[in-house]
């Protein structure tokens, strides 16, 4: 009697979900001829979504705190960038090449990240990353160290789409690899792996009394966060044509980290919804004061922080249930 | 050589008082203060202004700079940082790093983003020979100076009831509580305290470690290093950690200068793998 009531009372919502992230894919796309000056921001953001979603993986749903994520954000931009300039312009392989040396250095550094505590973990990871942007730096016979790795040449997607200066096959290309990923962390994230990751992240003691492996499952989730950001560096390296030491400096890390905490960590939109008003604020705010405007991006850290990032998820989720459940009773009135 | 090792251990010395009030919030408070650095930023910036602009004499500017960054870290304390110290990591990660981001952009917009420098009184400049040493007499004057401070710190910890009171504050607040220590005011205190420490380190190393603003990114990771390595149980651990990670800094940009900072960086890995409780820990 109760639950019945109740699954009438939440299909209607369930529906309207699913109809509300349809209608922000279909944005997503539409957006190549909504906003056809704007699609170069529009790739970045679907990047910098990519790379938040990769940290999620990791921090939302496994509690593991990396302040050093652009390890592999840089990793993949030089791996897709050298790979594209010496040995072929073709974007998919050197994606797949990206994700294939980004897994591979996650799964080794795995070991060393997984060990200890919060406060280890945040040292040795922020370790890493600044290793690598010293040897970016000092390799510049390879790397163009300051300079940048300039000279990448890309061919045709898939032969046929040339990368444009407006940008509309980068961000179609961006936006098709979120996609795809996003689709894929979804089904990781509500496996029963998904499910022994949040026990992990609540409480690593009790899960390891279930028999959760824990060790194992995060040496599988760091992995394939590694590759995801190492495809959104390849993606970045790949739509700009140029990587530059930037890809590795803390601040990278410390802005996906602020991505996640303004879209909400632990459900995968919040990557997504955090990469578009955090981009659209940084455009904002570096139009009008360029030189400054990590200040605000730091005070807007602080307020966040002191009022509590829980509210903004609320927010979020209020309004998503509000419109979804008005779509749905729009819906099914006929 | 032996110059090397003595550069090496002002180096160090001015690591070691920077870092030292970030091994009371990080270690013994357990607050992730990325911010620290900020502090000393402030400190140095401090000297230089009173120093260049103000006309006050170095050896004025030095406690001045710490009176004042000890203020301004009594009243973040109160503000900002005492909500913070139950929350998880990530919340007291993310909001320090805001005040870095916060502290780097206000100083370029006030001083420019020009490297500074501090008036030294003409006795400090210059070298002088011990041993048939060529000493750098600033140099001498920061590991006297140093040196004194550290024992200082290590008495009042152990001898003083200051010193008790903090350390039962930091071992069990509750019961620290109960037994009549206003543990908030030992925790206030003692940040004031640490970032005092931290601004004096930044007015003694504006000369040698240089001071822009990005000064709080670019030594986060030493002091991290600093507090991590040399444990936080102790005065003594994070004072050797200091100087060996002076030594080793100084001695690797010298002898192999192509690797840059990737010998310090390398090696602290390494040691938090082998010893993640820190090389000078006692068990617990």
């Amino acid at each position: 009697m109760h639950s019945a009531q109740d699954s009438t009372a939440i299909r209607p919502v369930m529906r309207g979900r699913t109809a509300l992230e349809l209608a922000f894919w279909l944005l997503a796309f539409a957006a190549i001829l909504l906003f056809p000056r704007k699609l170069i921001i529009l790739n970045e953001i679907a990047i910098l979504a990519l790379f938040a979603l990769s940290l999620d993986l990791i921090l939302g749903y496994a509690g593991v705190l990396s302040l050093g994520h652009a390890a592999f954000l840089g990793l993949g931009a030089y791996t897709a960038g050298l790979f594209a300039k010496h040995m072929n312009g073709d974007p998919l392989t050197g994606l797949a090449v990206s994700a294939a040396v980004t897994g591979l250095a996650g799964f080794l550094s795995s070991f060393l990240v997984l060990r200890g505590t919060d406060l280890t973990r945040l040292m040795v990871t922020l370790g890493l990353a600044l290793l690598l942007g010293e040897a970016a730096n000092k390799a510049s016979w390879l790397t163009g160290g300051a300079d940048g790795l300039q000279g990448i040449t890309m061919q045709p997607l898939l032969g046929q789409f040339a990368f444009d200066l407006a940008g509309r096959t980068a961000y179609l290309y961006s936006l098709v690899t979120l996609l795809i990923l996003f689709l894929i962390a979804r089904v990781i994230v509500a496996s029963p792996f998904g499910m022994a990751l949040r026990a992990i992240r609540d409480n690593p003691l009790r899960a390891r009394a279930i028999g959760v492996p824990v060790s194992h499952r995060l040496v599988t989730v760091y992995t394939i966060a590694a590759v995801y950001a190492g495809i959104a560096g390849a993606l970045l390296a790949q739509t700009t044509q140029f990587v530059s030491l930037d890809v590795l400096e803390l601040h990278r890390s410390a802005d996906v980290l602020l991505v996640l905490v303004i879209g909400g960590t632990g459900y995968l939109y919040g990557g997504i919804i955090g990469a578009l008003a955090f981009k659209l604020l940084q455009d904002a705010i570096a139009s009008a004061t360029p030189q400054y405007w990590q200040f605000w991006i730091g005070l807007l850290l602080v307020i966040l922080v002191l009022t509590g990032r829980e509210r903004i998820r609320a927010a979020l989720t209020g309004i998503s249930r509000r419109l979804a459940f008005g779509r749905a009773t729009a819906g099914s009135a006929p | 050589m032996l110059t090397i090792i003595i550069d090496g251990i002002a180096y160090g010395m001015v690591l070691f008082i920077l870092a030292v009030g970030l091994s009371v919030t990080l270690g013994l408070m357990n607050f992730v203060n990325l911010a620290h650095g900020a502090f000393a930023m402030a400190g140095g910036y401090c000297a230089v202004v009173a120093t260049t602009r103000a006309g006050i004499p170095f050896l004025l500017a030095l406690p001045l700079a710490f009176l004042v960054t000890a203020i301004a870290g009594a009243l973040l304390e109160r503000l900002l940082y005492r909500p913070l110290y139950n929350r998880p990591h990530l919340d007291q990660v993310l909001f320090s790093i805001g005040m870095v981001f916060m502290a780097v952009a206000s100083i370029d917009w006030l001083m420019g983003s020009q490297q500074q420098f501090v008036t030294l009184p003409e006795a400090l400049k210059g070298r002088t020979e011990i041993f048939g040493i060529p000493v750098g007499r600033y140099r001498l004057f920061i590991i006297v100076l140093c040196g004194l401070l550290a024992a200082g710190l290590q008495l009042i910890l152990s001898a003083t009831r200051f010193g008790s009171q903090l350390r039962a504050a930091v071992d069990d607040a509750r019961v620290a509580r109960g037994l009549g220590i206003s543990v908030n005011r030992v925790f206030a205190l003692t940040f004031a305290a640490g970032s005092g420490l931290a601004g004096l380190g930044g007015a003694l190393g504006a000369e040698i470690l240089g001071l822009d603003p990005t000064f709080p990114l670019k030594f986060m990771i030493y002091f991290l290093i600093v507090v991590s390595v040399g444990g936080t149980s102790s005065i003594s651990g994070p004072f050797l950690a200091a100087l060996l990670l002076g030594i080793a800094d100084v001695a690797g940009k010298y002898y192999i200068p192509q690797a840059g900072s990737f010998i310090i960086y390398a090696l602290m890995i390494l040691l938090l793998l082998v010893r993640p409780q820190g090389l000078f820990a006692r068990a617990r």
